[in-house]
């Protein structure tokens, strides 16, 4: 059937001509589809910067807080506690951190861009890639705060800066890893709330029951056993090792297993819930 | 060569067959619709045949590649526009265009130029530089489409594309459609409105339940269902009755009564016998509030294609 109807002049003939236009392009490569994804997660912090509040308010809070908290108490003074914590907190900044990862992919995905995304031909796994090089960029900016902030109280790193540069390789390289926990954990929860609440349930207990915040040595024989396999613990061994200094090659092994580990486990998880989700 | 083929083509969530067995063949070129109520199934049918949605059963070929072992040149061929708008709202106009383009492998300044063509063309020019989430809902839906066709598709899927917009932004999509549809596209469109479906569509299925219930062209299925609707109310509702008997005989055809305690609506085949019919009525002293002669809405169509809801009333 076909039907004219009266119309603004012009756009029809605009119309074709940018359908004319349309003709097809060779896929991107998986790197370029990834970047791309990334670069829309950049300029969703330009256009939403209070979503910056929990890379830079919320490191601040934390480092301040415990260490003057703990500090006396644990080691008898703010400035000696405050080498051994500094690590300890940036890891556990950033790794709560990692937690927006699945919250906000699941808003994503109810907002129904994802179906675009994923409609395309495009790699499909560069949506989820991407956004995770995205949030890389946030764990950077939350780790180099925490630094500053402890440089400001008193922290002197004996690694000096190239110590400091590879303690925050190791840790984003985790956290990286650590986030398709998140991710898979988005794409299976229905709200934004579930995966929340979840994931505060995950970490509140990997994070606590480590070496973050105090030595293990004093801990019920039980619970060191635990905190010595917890990958939180290896990565916070391996980033004190690197900004102090005495980073050994066994340190880096282990938070590259684990992040390995975790990537194997759950990036196909995640992939294949991308797929198949209703 | 069919643009979609579809045999059997199931999917099961828990308990509940979404669709049903739904068996289409859509010729390329022009407007397919596919027509139904909320949880008919459309865009559960849709998802799969835009590899969104792994099918349970059957098959499905699009553009002549199997949905299931094809998805990937599928989608090289296919766009999809949802129901709920699929962009990024916190994102400007431009830069979601830019997105999808470098997505779909465009260089950083096609992009752009692609863009800016795209805009101009669908009046956003101005608005480019927003946030989405500012737009209208006739914006919405522009920049939305716009961005289904960042590559001209051989398909395009559009999910209620209307649903919710006020007339004059209604007209600009099906406006739209057509020029795409006239550039080669062939769009399959779902829509609860049978209207749109008339306007826009070269075939029709309807669909309920999960199951295709009719299939034809707009002229077709309205004939199914008789040419038109009497829709009458009377003043005194006591007297309803009465007038459905009256209607019913001299009608020949079953008459419906509705939710309204003193509205009645009868299918009409010929509409040559509306006038005496209403003259009856006036005569054995039932006094109409008003009455109208139209054609059947989606809700008759559907009624009477899925038989559950006229009574016989006399």
């Amino acid at each position: 059937m076909t039907t004219t109807v009266t119309e603004p002049p012009g756009t029809t003939e605009e119309l074709h001509e940018v359908l004319r236009g349309g003709v097809r392009t060779k896929r991107p490569s998986a790197l370029s589809a990834s970047l791309t994804h990334g670069w829309r997660a950049m300029l969703k912090i330009k256009h939403v910067p209070e979503q910056l509040l929990d890379v830079t308010l919320f490191p601040i809070m934390m480092t301040v807080m415990f260490t003057y908290i703990f500090g006396g108490a644990l080691d008898g003074s703010v400035g000696a506690y405050l080498q051994f914590f500094i690590p300890g907190i940036l890891v556990q900044t950033v790794v709560m951190i990692t937690m927006y990862t699945g919250s906000g992919l699941n808003t994503d995905i109810q907002k129904g861009i994802f179906d675009r995304f994923r409609s395309l031909p495009a790699w499909r796994p560069s949506a989820l890639v991407g956004s995770l090089l995205g949030d890389v960029v946030r764990y950077f900016g939350a780790s180099t705060i925490i630094v500053l902030v402890g440089l400001v109280m008193g922290y002197r790193p004996e690694g000096g800066l190239l110590g400091v540069l590879i303690g925050f390789v190791l840790l984003l390289v985790f956290s990286f890893s650590l986030s398709w926990i998140w991710t898979t954990l988005g794409l299976l929860l229905r709200s934004e709330k579930s995966v929340t609440g979840v994931s505060m349930l995950v970490l509140f207990p990997l994070t606590f029951v480590s070496n973050i915040f105090v030595r293990p040595e004093t801990m019920p024989e039980v619970l060191q056993a635990i905190v010595a396999v917890n990958p939180i613990t290896l990565v916070v061994d391996a980033v004190r090792g690197a900004m102090g200094g005495t980073l050994t090659a066994g340190q880096v092994g282990w938070v590259l297993i684990a992040s390995a580990l975790l990537v194997a486990i759950f990036a196909p998880l995640s992939m294949r819930l991308y797929r198949t989700r209703k | 060569m069919y643009a979609i083929e579809t045999k059997g083509l199931t999917k099961v969530f828990g308990q509940h067959r979404a669709v049903d067995g739904v068996d289409l063949a859509i010729p390329a070129g022009g407007v397919y619709s596919v027509l139904g109520p909320n949880g008919a199934g459309k865009t559960t049918t849709i998802r799969m045949l835009a590899t969104l949605l792994p099918v349970d059963g059957g098959q499905a070929t699009v553009l002549g590649h199997d949905v299931a072992r094809e998805s990937g040149k599928v989608r090289e061929r296919i766009s999809l526009t949802g129901q709920y708008a699929s962009l990024d709202e916190d994102l400007t106009g431009v830069e979601n265009l830019v997105l999808i383009a470098r997505l779909l492998g465009h260089s950083r300044s096609s992009a752009q130029r692609r863009a800016t063509q795209l805009l101009g063309a669908f009046g956003l020019s101005e608005a480019g530089g927003r946030q989405v989430k500012t737009y209208s809902g006739g914006m919405r839906r522009r920049i939305d489409i716009a961005t289904s066709i960042v590559n001209t598709p051989d398909l395009l899927f559009l999910d209620e594309p209307t649903t919710g917009l006020d007339p004059r932004s209604r007209n600009q999509v099906w406006d739209i459609v057509r020029a795409l549809v006239s550039a080669g596209t062939t769009v399959l469109l779902t829509t609860q409105y049978l209207e749109e479906a008339d306007q826009l569509a070269d075939r029709i299925a309807v669909i309920d339940k999960g199951k295709v219930i009719a299939e034809g062209t707009p002229t077709e299925l309205k004939t199914s269902v008789g040419s038109g609707v009497l829709q009458v109310r009377l003043r005194d509702p006591e007297r309803r009755g009465a007038a459905a008997q009256l209607l019913g005989a001299a009608l020949g055809a079953h008459v419906q009564l509705d939710t309204d305690p003193a509205a009645l609506s009868v299918q009409v085949e010929d509409n040559d016998v509306v006038p005496r019919a209403l003259a009856e009525l006036t005569y054995s002293g039932i006094s109409i509030a008003d009455f109208a002669l139209g054609q059947p809405s989606l809700d008759e169509v559907f009624l009477s294609l899925t038989g559950n809801a006229s009574q016989p009333a006399a």
